[in-house]
């Protein structure tokens, strides 16, 4: 039985799809619709990757995706209700329940936890309640790291009819301010910064204008790029022995390889910006600092595999970084670097931005990718691999910002240049996302092979007694003081039986309460699985409860059975969420920190 | 002309097994007689390799891999009963155990479950059922204090006469989902909603499956390993505890509604048909049918609807014919 939408939710719809031609897909029936049908199965087909854009423009517009609206989105790209209807309960930023026009997200997460979000939430719970309560068109509900850890704490508003804000190193105050509809000072202040290569030019040019970059070195590695050809760009890439920043450290030159000798001509490049890693951050700083150097980086990319399209996935929660890119593309293509026959090459490429929905496992390639195609961000089993049938069953390269965006030194500076920045295995530099207990918390780019302890004293050094480091993000491990010699290369990590993951040290000191941070990672992979398979959807709920039934009523902590549980996700998940789930409270209680109890 | 695939060596426990390039583990395991535990895998659906059950051990490979999909390659070692395999399944099936009803689960899994030594208990007494699994907030969820293990317990769904949906049974296989779509159906009026542990299976918001795209093929029913979608005639003798399998015939007979000729399998229990079946390996339906073939047998035996009249009445009836 169908329901209607209202005029608002039909026009947040129309808006992105433009009005409908007929009533085959939401206007008004006239009598020439009886006799004539439109596109069809293959319509539908096409159409299918602006479901979640849809949903969003609902979303944005209207506050929560009404019966009315679903079914409105429906008829116009021709999705099954029960589909869509999945897809919109996938994700945590979009509501299938009504919900007020104001919502306050805020992060609870390991490092906003101890630095100030415990007071916002005592703050919101005195003036509306527990989470969820709704008043006077406002309510508020706890979020996962929301990637502004160096601003710690953060909140993200969602405001319907208006546009999504963060609020940084704010306070209970503003917070309830902001949802009593006030206006609030956001803190716009930028993040510590500190590197030479990837952020030399932080804070010199200007993230609005095309001008800017060019003034400064910008489109040159483009330009150079297309005098060397297609085949030198994947060389050079390959000869620097890059390997991916967003955690996996697969070679990128051995993706782009792949890609560039495939058989199929249509391809893609994805820029993974779903940063969603607890404590990383770096990727929103570049991405605020440089928007045009990474739309320079994927054109580069492109034109280097044969790709026509770029899709830059970026996360939810990162309103400032998409307006920046979204005006850095437009400008882009005003200006002949995107589009047809960029710089007169005969080089045809474009960049479309897709934001994510508040789902930490959409920055999982495979997931992405669904995602992107409109479909529940569920990851696929591989192989095969995205380099043979990734993006829309294409050859895709999916590289993360950080990745890309030290392409254009590659090309300038030449493969071996960069390959002997670092160590022999792991080239180039490395942004850290520092943050928790530290003087200066920020993004901090050192040559590949410096110690933990270097980096933390660059950052001006813990404050107060560190106690353990969160090295990795929270699919990572916390470590102990001991692992400050810890050269951060991928080898030497990987030899301790650590990594780098997306470059996350959060550091704790004595007013840590591990088991209270414990419990939050553990719910926060509960949160964050998919549920498509067994191991990890059950899993994590069953780590989940064997902590708390420690922490809470004292009982001995079932070692065995939590190692089992471990042994499980890591061997028989479907995807890297289930694989490290367990690894951080393991670590924990390997090093001591639940022995406090 | 004749295509011959090429065939592809590997070794499963051991034994070289020669098979047809583009099989999967499963169908090499299955040439030498090893079968493989599934749960999600079917022969007429496409594999979704979720239930991670069939999982086996290759040689190289970081992460044990699904064996239902998994395509052989050339020297491919394979173990099916290593201390990972074995490890792996009895936690899946705990992890089931633990958190589902599989009282009407095929009794294989118990057998199964026996086999891998899977001991549900050790997680703690199951919780209660919960009236919110299709309302609960995405990427939300209480926080407990773990004393009782989470379950998937809630009310059935009965909001039709010819079949119910018990989701407490629901181990989130993809089956039903992937035969009311393309795999089958073509329908789409369920899909897998919510996220994480609160996934399920679900029409757009919940609605009762009368308002839904539902036509009543039952295909769904036709796939579900659990019980956990059921005829309501089944449903209803179960409940009344009069569901007599092992009393039942089971009659192979062809479709009398039109040309297409499906086989229909007669479940008969008391002189009265109790639930229609179609064989997997049919070339006609690959074991789908429409509602006609399902539901419309009352014209054979006409008494009373299960769901609709007390049971006593129709049994008493059909022991009279």
């Amino acid at each position: 039985m169908e329901v209607p939408a209202t005029a608002s939710e039909r026009d947040a719809v129309d808006g992105l799809l433009g009005p409908p031609e007929s009533g085959w897909d939401g206007a008004q029936r006239t009598a020439r619709d009886g006799r004539v049908s439109f596109g069809g199965f293959h319509m539908a087909a096409a159409q299918r990757d602006l479901l979640l854009p849809a949903l969003h423009a609902v979303q944005s517009e209207v506050g929560w995706i009404s019966r009315g609206a679903l079914d409105y989105v429906c008829k116009r790209l021709g999705v099954p209700p029960a589909e869509a209807f999945g897809v919109a309960s996938f994700y945590a930023l979009l509501s299938t329940e009504e919900r007020p026009p104001r919502v306050a997200h805020v992060c609870d997460d390991v490092c906003c936890r101890p630095h100030g979000a415990t007071e916002i939430v005592a703050a919101l719970e005195a003036a509306f309640g527990p989470a969820g309560t709704v008043v006077d068109g406002a309510t508020w509900h706890p979020s996962p790291c929301l990637g502004q850890c160096d601003r710690a704490p953060a909140v993200f508003m969602q405001l319907a009819g208006e546009a999504d804000a963060v609020l940084t190193r704010t306070n209970g105050e503003a917070v309830v301010a902001m949802l009593r509809g006030e206006s609030v000072v956001v803190d716009g202040q930028p993040a510590t910064v500190v590197g030479d290569l990837l952020l030399g030019r932080m804070g010199t040019i200007d993230p609005t204008s095309v001008e800017s970059h060019v003034a400064n070195k910008g489109y040159e590695a483009l330009r150079r790029a297309l005098e060397m050809g297609s085949a030198a760009v994947v060389a050079e890439v390959k000869a620097s022995n890059i390997r991916g920043r967003g955690g996996a450290a697969f070679p990128a030159g051995i993706k782009w390889e792949a890609v560039a000798n495939a058989p199929e001509e249509t391809r893609y490049i994805i820029c993974n910006a779903d940063e969603s890693e607890p404590g990383t951050f770096k990727d929103r700083v570049l991405m605020e600092g440089d928007p045009f150097l990474l739309i320079e980086s994927m054109t580069i990319a492109g034109y280097a595999v044969g790709a026509q399209r770029g899709y830059l996935y970026i996360r939810g929660e990162y309103p400032a970084a998409t307006a920046l890119l979204q005006s850095a593309i437009e400008q882009a293509r005003t200006g002949g670097y995107l589009g047809p026959d960029i710089l007169g090459s005969g080089f045809d490429f474009d960049i479309e931005v897709r934001r994510g929905g508040g789902a930490y496992i959409c920055g999982e390639e495979t997931a992405l990718m669904n995602s992107i195609e409109g479909l529940r961000g569920e990851p696929r089993n591989k192989p095969p691999f995205p380099t043979q049938h990734g993006l829309f069953g294409k050859p895709t390269v999916i590289n993360n910002v950080e990745t890309l965006m030290n392409v254009p030194t590659i090309v300038v500076e030449g493969g071996e240049a960069f390959a002997r920045i670092g160590t022999e295995r792991s080239a180039g530099t490395k942004l850290f996302c520092v943050s928790g207990a530290v003087a200066t918390p920020g993004v901090y780019e050192v040559e590949m092979g410096t110690t933990l302890g270097e980096l933390i004293d660059r950052a001006g050094g813990a404050v107060g007694d560190l106690q353990a480091i969160l090295l990795g993000g929270a699919a990572g491990a916390f470590v102990g003081t001991d692992m400050l010699d810890l050269p951060l290369t991928f080898e030497d990590s990987s030899a301790r039986d650590v990594s780098l993951g997306s470059g996350v040290v959060m550091l704790f000191n004595e007013s840590a309460d591990f088991p209270d941070l414990l419990r939050r990672v553990a719910a926060f992979f509960r949160d964050e699985s998919c549920g498509q398979c067994v191991p990890c959807r059950v899993g994590t709920v069953r780590q989940e409860e064997l902590l708390a039934r420690h922490l809470t009523s004292g009982r001995p902590l079932d070692r065995a059975l939590l190692g089992e549980i471990e042994e499980v996700m890591k061997d028989a998940s479907i995807c890297g969420l289930g694989h490290t789930a367990a690894i951080a409270i393991r670590s924990a209680i390997d090093i001591g920190l639940l022995e406090t109890v | 002309m004749s295509v011959t695939a090429t065939a592809i060596q590997i070794t499963i426990d051991g034994r070289p097994v020669e098979v047809a390039a583009g099989s999967t583990i499963l169908e090499a395991c299955r040439s030498i007689g090893e079968d493989q535990p599934t749960l999600c895998y079917l022969e007429n659906l496409t594999p979704v390799n979720v239930c991670r059950v069939c999982v086996v051990e290759v040689e190289g490979s970081r992460t044990l891999v699904p064996s239902c999909s998994r395509l052989v390659e050339d020297g491919m070692a394979v173990a099916t009963d290593s201390v990972r395999v074995r490890h792996s399944r009895k936690m899946v099936l705990e992890f089931l155990a633990s958190s589902t009803d599989l009282t009407t689960a095929d009794p294989v899994v118990a057998e199964w479950m026996d086999h891998y030594e899977a001991d549900p208990d050790r997680y703690g007494p199951a919780a209660p059922p919960s009236d919110d699994r299709d309302s609960r907030a995405t990427g939300h969820h209480h926080v407990s204090d773990g004393l009782a293990a989470e379950t998937v317990y809630q009310p059935a769904k009965i909001d039709n006469t010819l079949y119910m949906r018990d989701y407490s049974k629901c181990i989130l296989c993809y089956k039903c989902v992937e035969a009311c779509g393309a795999d089958a159906q073509n329908t789409f009026a369920i899909a897998i909603a919510g996220r994480g542990f609160d996934a399920r299976v679900s029409t757009e918001f919940d609605e009762p499956l009368t308002n839904s795209a539902c036509v009543y093929c039952g295909n769904c029913i036709g796939v579900c390993p659990t019980g956990a979608l059921m005829f309501r005639s089944e449903y209803e003798l179960r409940r009344a505890d009069l569901w007599h399998e092992e009393d039942q015939t089971v009659t192979t007979t062809i479709c009398s509604y039109c040309g297409v000729g499906c086989n229909l399998e007669l479940h008969v229990q008391d002189n009265r048909i109790v639930k229609v079946t179609s064989p997997l390996d049919h070339s006609v339906t690959d074991g789908h049918l429409c509602i006609k073939g399902r539901f419309g047998y009352e014209y054979v035996q006409e008494l009373g609807d299960l769901a609709t009249t007390p049971i006593d009445i129709v049994l008493a009836e059909a022991r009279t014919k």
